[in-house]
């Protein structure tokens, strides 16, 4: 007893004075990384806060505390009839909307193939498998050709209907039924009577929840960033995303040195709100879906 | 698209007689908006594209003149007419510069940040993990915005008026910067959770054999997770290849990019700027047989790296 009493405080001694050495090495290099992805967007605050003239006269990073801050975002919010705010709105919808569902339809489809065999079902994986690496960008172009055909761009269906279906979004939904669903659940629920829908809606659905979330949160990005397919789908302003919206602004303003603090404004708008958002999910997010699906 | 929509009719016609009691009908209704979706934008819109790059533009020449212009069957003509033209190979050979840098860039870095987060009593685990993570929030086209204010002379508070970031040679490492900023915390995270799932003991028993933390790190972690290494090089050559919005949005600062300096933009500035979406359809089809080669390539090379350490 005294002895294990003894050894267990040597234990924690132990643990203490390891705890208390820190190892340089790998905590300065975190740092120069943390400072070299942490540094612009901490410059951008700072320069939202500085008129169009501070901004070239004062020391980089320090902020301005005449407000400048106020009045620049009062200049963007009010920029050409308030469309900056229109252009939130839109990616809000696109990305909302489209992480929705291009979750739900890769979540059904990742079940389906996951659980069920069914003929085609290998066939239509492996096709999944290989679309995987066709690159969803260069077929922007072909996207673009192929519904101006039949006269269909130009509104919110031409910009959310490419981005619906993910193919590795299927595929990491597809991995993680299969491991996580277990088939005796299944077959308990069906002698219980349930119909293989009600297995899916209350049984399938809810143990593929960290799939979903992650799929959402990575279609939700990816949807938000996107910029070549509503560059080519879209040519009204007032269906711009963010992305879209402050590259022209930058086009507009370009050459003109007097309009930068409306563009550093917006650019800290359309970072921050994503920023908190995604910092905030980062428990939720279940990447090692990710590291661990994918077997080379 | 044929293809699959006669794999779509099959499927639905055996399973409801054949695997009834087993799914029913059910796991073709989920499969069918996805089967949909994929054969409307994936499969249909990348058959057009290469029916289209067969086409040329006829302006119809009858006898009272004018005349609508019609697509006529080209043959190879558009083909040859990309890879015989120099500033295409010039466009890809930007491109592959900025990936020779960029890639081993955001993999070497990531290799390092995942390790590092992972050894022995290492600080500031949980902010740098969250900061390097950041700028994967951040939208390519912001991210240029954000970084092109850091070049330019003017706003620069990294000495944009001693370095000139947008000189023909400098514009390079600018834009793979960019690129690698907004990649690396998204390869670390992958790389971190793989050195997380491995076992403990492993480490344990090379620490009792006197192996010192950066021996560990090397020898046992960093070959155990080449899978996942290879993972996150794949992602990376494969955006290399879709280099567009970070030259895109930087154009308008700096002179050193054309309208055609990488391939994607050519294919943009084919179809929309110049008005021949022929050309630019054999452009991007031959961009898409690249980055598959490319795909290939890469899983080839990582199951031979595998194999050989696994003997």
């Amino acid at each position: 007893m005294t002895t294990m009493e003894l050894t267990r405080s040597v234990a924690v001694q132990d643990v203490r004075s390891r705890r208390q050495r820190i190892n340089w090495a790998p905590t300065i290099i975190l740092l120069i990384g943390a400072l070299y992805c942490v540094l612009p967007v901490l410059w951008i605050v700072i320069a939202s806060t500085k008129s169009n003239d501070e901004l070239f006269s004062t020391a980089p990073f320090v902020p301005a505390f005449t407000g400048g801050f106020w009045t620049n975002l009062r200049a963007l919010f009010t920029y050409n009839h308030g469309i900056f705010g229109r252009w939130v709105l839109n990616s809000v919808i696109y990305a909302i909307g489209g992480g929705l569902l291009s979750t739900a339809i890769a979540g059904a489809a990742g079940y389906a193939l996951g659980k069920y065999r069914f003929v085609g079902s290998t066939v239509l994986f492996r096709t999944i498998v290989a679309a995987v690496l066709l690159p969803q960008i260069m077929l922007a172009i072909p996207q673009f050709l192929l519904l101006a055909k039949f006269g269909m761009t130009n509104n919110y269906a031409s910009v959310l209907l490419p981005q619906l279906v993910s193919p590795f979004a299927i595929y990491l939904c597809k991995i993680y039924a299969e491991a996580s669903v277990p088939d005796e659940i299944m077959e308990a629920a069906r002698i219980d009577g349930g119909s293989e829908w009600r297995i899916f809606r209350s049984v399938g659905a809810p143990l593929m929840l960290p799939a979903l979330v992650t799929v959402f949160l990575l279609q939700f990005i990816g949807i938000w960033n996107n910029f070549l397919l509503p560059f080519v789908m879209i040519n009204n302003d007032h269906l711009y995303p963010l992305t879209l919206g402050l590259y022209g602004l930058m086009i507009i303003t370009g050459g003109q040195a007097a309009q930068y603090s409306i563009v550093i404004a917006g650019v800290l708008v359309s970072i921050v709100p994503l920023a908190i958002l995604f910092l905030s999910l980062q428990r939720y997010w279940k990447i090692d879906l990710i590291s661990g699906g994918v077997k080379l | 698209m044929s293809q699959s929509r006669a794999l779509g009719r099959s499927t639905a016609a055996t399973s409801a007689t054949k695997v009834r009691g087993r799914g029913g009908l059910l796991p073709v209704l989920l499969v069918a908006p996805a089967v949909v979706l994929l054969a409307l934008f994936t499969i249909a819109p990348a058959v057009y594209a290469i029916f289209l790059s067969f086409r040329r533009m006829k302006v119809g020449r009858g006898l009272l003149g004018g005349g609508k212009p019609t697509g006529v069957f080209a043959g190879f003509t558009n083909y040859a007419a990309t890879l015989t033209d120099s500033e295409f190979w010039a466009s890809l050979a930007r491109m592959l510069l900025i990936a020779a840098f960029g890639v081993p860039m955001t993999v070497i870095l990531a290799v390092v940040f995942a390790l590092c987060l992972d050894a022995k009593r290492a600080r500031l685990v949980g902010f740098a993990r969250l900061a390097i993570f950041l700028p994967y929030a951040v939208p390519g086209v912001v991210a240029s915005l954000l970084w092109g204010f850091m070049y330019l002379p003017a706003t620069s508070p990294i000495g944009g008026d001693v370095v000139d970031y947008f000189g023909n040679r400098g514009i390079f490492f600018s834009v793979a910067n960019v690129v690698v900023w907004g990649v690396v915390g998204f390869n670390m995270v992958i790389l971190y959770t793989a050195v997380r799932s491995l076992p403990k003991e492993l480490f344990e028993a090379a620490e009792l054999d006197g192996a010192s933390e950066l021996q560990i790190a090397l020898r046992v972690k960093l070959p155990m997770i080449t899978p996942a290494v290879a993972m996150v090089a794949l992602f990376s050559v494969i955006g290399a290849l879709q280099l567009f919005n970070e030259p895109t949005t930087l154009k308008p600062l700096a002179n050193a990019i054309s309208s055609t300096w990488v391939p994607l933009m050519r294919v943009y500035t084919d179809a929309f700027v110049n008005n021949s979406i022929y050309e630019g359809a054999a452009t991007s089809f031959i961009l898409i047989t690249m980055t598959v080669a490319a795909t290939v390539l890469v899983n080839v090379a990582s199951r031979r790296i595998t194999r050989r350490q696994s003997r």
